[in-house]
């Protein structure tokens, strides 16, 4: 039993690497807009099951393959993003942080149950002309639709660090996420900026959506468990910082798929949380330290 | 403590009415709705302690009562310790278990969101938890088996549980009341409004904190009981759900966070709330979609809650007759 | 002593905000603490009251070491800080916010309430007991900061610049309360920019720059002391002045 369990442990790792760079991608357009606007956002997970059901529906109705959807469904994230930053969020914040979280928290239950009322609560999931071939690997047969999510993933990750590091936009967000006032004092629109990130952090989920769809499925409740992995994946890479969130997507994949094997299907799911609550209490800043 | 004159005498009537009030509802349907609307009152003031008084807001406080409902139905099911014993086995450990993420997280200086996150990982560790393992029953669940009695907290009746949420309410409304005259919850609310100057003053402050989640807890265990004997049946997803935690947190903020009466005011709107959206239309969602509004709108405009529409200027009044 | 502090030093990352400084205040005496904006006051008051750890060094109150306790251990043996920033409580009352205070020595209502009132009265606040706090003037909320420590009932009472923001009358005025503090046998160790203030109140004198102690007397001998002066004005003021 325990020789099997071993034997399937290459494969495992692989898995739990081609979900960890899309948990990676989720994770990052949270810790982006953490970094930036130093608000958490709850909804990140509800945002993610509404990307998720766009790419559905432009599959069941255009017949659209979802990756090229990512075409579609990033952009109209982006102005999503914006559009309830700017005139939604932006707006009511103000005050505590436990608000932002508050308000965030009832825009997820909006979501959810609009899904819910909209869509009924059954788990839809799509089959692809070659959802079932695959790529030998020698120890495992990977699907194509993993491969591509997992290479997809990590163009757009090392797309969005370009976005930060090289251009102006990138260096007009990190200004205003190192010193808001000064920003303001030299002439940057910061809540233009601000909604921008927002927008660019809900545009990660709209391609993670696509990308997600071909391997899992979506409900009304997917975007819960998305919540706490992302989480777990920024406080463990550090609040802020692209980079942590990258490793840590691939730790909390791994993690997961390789706890589910040794620790079966149920309790497997016990390391995200744990690794959550053992990082804030014992190392808040998160293994990487934290920065944008 | 001393109450002013004019508030005893509505308190006491409020009671007298809630005590009769079986004698005037003929419908079982409109007392279990009543029933629910304490309950959810009573859980809500157990969050508005640590949440509304000391300002530390959770996510994960079903953890407590997931936690109460299978001490109390494990003592029955597998000792069958009966549950007027076994609730306070819950408390028990409920307390215990606020003692123990409290220390945890407080002592490292979790605060914010971070703290509201942390509990909300800790009630899924739970849940994980009792999933897996077999003396919860796992994925499938415990049964209690129906056997009538008070010594089980289970009744023939409605009026019977109603009774039952309405002691829990009133305990809960007395605890509220003493915090707001005692030392120890002027001493929470100095840690809301600014937990370093509370700590300059003399005020013990992770101790308050643990404290407050304790009796959170202890009170969430108590709620966990009445459950488990209602309903004869817990699983990890009803012990553990994310959907209770918001309950507990959205009818305190609804109807006015740090105050006595916040949980109960806002448990009854957004019932009826929801009674009278379920009569017009009957799709799954449609009520918590109106919550969700609800909550923004309240955190948004009305960070006071319901009760902040009209008791601005009686709260001096009281406070100074006390 | 009533305080004595050896060798603090507290650190930043690179920046040593309190450089070695060793000090005392006596039981009865007002002492003052002065020094440039940045010069490290706060943070060496912090650091006696408990709210950062020392990276080197002792506190000492009353004979015993209390360096390694909470703010709220040190309060109950009797010192007690207020903010340079107020920090009040925002939705409670005046009389609210002092009960806190004498909370720390009662746990019965009504007396933290008449505690409380006395508190109030011996700064000024009797006509704003009723007033929340976010609604008071910079003034009231100094005087509030005050009248909240006070209410704890100290032996020591660490003031950080409860004059800044004030007009020359309120300055007079809360001078007095001060002088009114002392003599009701509260020890009392400040930290002023105010001069006047420094030179009317205080029996001694030190002077921090830099994270360093760089001077220490009777407030008219720092006045013309070469090393405060330059200090105070930049490099080769002293010098300068001498000349004439
Ligand atoms: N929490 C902190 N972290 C980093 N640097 C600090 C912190 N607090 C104060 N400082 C720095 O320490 C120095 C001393 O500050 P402070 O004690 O506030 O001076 P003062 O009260 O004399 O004006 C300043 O350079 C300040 O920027
Ligand atoms: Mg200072």
């Amino acid at each position: 039993m325990f020789s099997v369990t071993l034997s399937l442990l290459p494969a495992g790792i692989i898995n739990g690497l081609m979900f960890g760079a899309i948990y990676a991608l989720v994770a990052l357009g949270l810790t982006l807009i953490y970094g930036v606007l130093h608000i958490i956002n709850f909804a990140h997970g509800a945002m993610l099951m509404l990307a998720l059901y766009s790419a559905y529906f432009l599959f069941k109705i255009l017949n659209i393959d979802p990756y090229i959807s990512i075409l579609i469904v990033t952009p109209a994230s982006y102005v999503f993003g914006y559009t309830i930053y700017r005139w939604g969020i932006g707006r009511l914040s103000g005050g505590r942080d436990q608000n932002i979280l508050l308000i965030t928290l009832g825009l997820s239950i909006i979501l959810e149950n609009s899904a819910l009322f909209f869509f009924t609560g059954d788990q839809q999931t799509i089959s692809l002309p070659y959802s079932y071939e695959s790529f030998d690997l020698g120890f495992l047969y990977l699907s194509y639709p993993k491969l591509i999510s997992f290479v997809a993933s990590l163009v757009i990750c090392v797309l969005l660090w370009m976005l930060m590091t090289l251009t102006d936009l990138g260096k007009a967000i990190r200004a205003v996420a190192k010193e808001r006032d000064g920003a303001r004092l030299v002439g940057i629109d910061v809540e233009h900026v601000f909604a921008v990130t927002f927008g660019i952090g809900v545009a990660c989920l709209g391609a993670a959506g696509c990308m997600l769809l071909p391997i899992f499925y979506v409900d009304p409740y997917t975007g819960n468990m998305f919540v706490i992995i992302a989480f777990t994946i920024v406080v463990l890479g550090g609040m802020g910082s692209i980079v942590g969130a990258l490793l840590g997507g691939f730790i909390i994949g791994v993690t997961e798929s390789v706890g589910g094997l040794l620790l079966g299907e149920s309790l497997g799911q016990i390391g995200i949380s744990l690794i959550f609550i053992l990082i804030l209490i014992f190392k808040p800043t998160g293994i990487f330290g934290s920065k944008v | 403590m001393k109450l002013p004159f004019q508030s005893t005498f509505f308190m006491a009537l409020g009671l007298l009415v809630a005590v009769l009030a079986p004698f005037g509802i003929s419908s079982k349907f409109q007392l279990d709705v009543l029933t629910l609307i304490f309950f959810t009152a009573y859980l809500g003031q157990s969050w508005n302690i640590l949440g509304g008084y000391a300002g530390q807001f959770s996510f994960g406080g079903v953890m407590f009562f997931g936690t109460g409902a299978y001490t109390s139905s494990i003592l029955l099911s597998s000792f069958g310790l009966p549950p007027i014993i076994g609730i306070f086995a819950a408390i028990f450990m409920g307390a215990l278990l606020g003692l123990v993420v409290g220390y945890l997280s407080f002592r490292s200086g979790l605060r914010g969101s971070y703290f509201a996150l942390i509990t909300l990982a800790f009630a899924e560790l739970l849940r994980v938890l009792a999933n897996s393992v077999e003396f919860t029953g796992g994925g499938v669940g415990l049964f209690l088996s129906y056997a009538p009695g008070l010594y089980n907290l289970q009744f023939t009746s409605p009026t019977g549980f109603y009774y039952f949420s309405l002691i829990l309410l009133v305990i809960s409304l007395a605890i509220a009341m003493w915090l707001e005259h005692s030392r120890f919850g002027a001493q929470l609310v100095a840690i809301r409004e600014n937990e370093d100057a509370a700590e300059a003053l003399g005020v013990d402050t992770l101790k308050c904190k643990i404290y407050a989640i304790m009796i959170m807890g202890g009170m969430g265990g108590a709620a966990g009981t009445f459950y488990a004997q209602k309903y004869l049946y817990i699983d990890p997803p009803i012990s553990y759900s994310i959907a209770l935690s918001v309950e507990m947190l959205l009818v305190t903020i609804v109807g006015g966070m740090g105050t006595v009466f916040g949980p109960l005011i806002g448990s009854f709107v957004l019932h009826t709330v929801n009674e009278i959206a379920r009569h017009f239309i009957s799709t799954p969602g449609l009520s918590l979609i109106v919550y969700g509004f609800i909550l923004i709108v309240i955190i948004s405009y009305l960070p006071n809650g319901l009760i902040g529409l009209f008791r601005k200027t009686q709260k001096n009044k009281e406070d100074n007759d006390a | 002593m009533m305080l004595e502090v050896k060798s603090l030093t507290k650190r930043f990352g690179g920046l040593v905000a309190v450089s070695d400084v060793d000090l005392d205040v006596a039981k009865g005496e007002i002492v003052s603490l002065i020094g440039p904006n940045g010069a490290g006051k706060t943070t060496l008051f912090a650091s006696i009251a408990g709210f950062l750890k020392p990276d080197e060094g002792e506190v000492i109150l009353n004979g015993t070491s209390i360096t390694k306790l909470k703010p709220h251990k040190i309060c109950k043996q009797g010192m007690v800080r207020t903010f340079q920033i107020t920090q009040p409580f925002a939705t409670l009352n005046t009389l609210e916010n002092i009960m806190i205070g004498a909370y720390a020595n009662t746990s019965n209502k009504p007396l933290a309430k008449s505690n409380a009132e006395r508190v109030a009265e011996i700064v000024g606040m009797t006509s704003l007991l009723y007033q929340t706090a976010d609604g008071l003037t910079v003034a009231a909320r100094k005087r509030l900061e005050l009248a909240r420590a006070l209410a704890t009932d100290p032996q020591l009472l660490l003031l950080d610049e409860v004059m800044a923001g004030l007009n020359p009358t309120e300055i007079d005025e809360i001078v007095d309360v001060i002088k009114g503090i002392r003599d009701t046998g509260i020890t009392i160790f400040l930290i002023e920019h105010v001069m006047k203030a420094v030179v009317n109140l205080s029996d001694r004198t030190y002077v921090l720059n830099d994270g360093k102690l760089i001077a220490h007397g009777t407030p008219n001998s720092i006045a013309s002391d070469p090393a405060v002066i330059e200090a105070y004005l930049g490099h080769g003021a002293a010098k300068t002045m001498a000349r004439g």
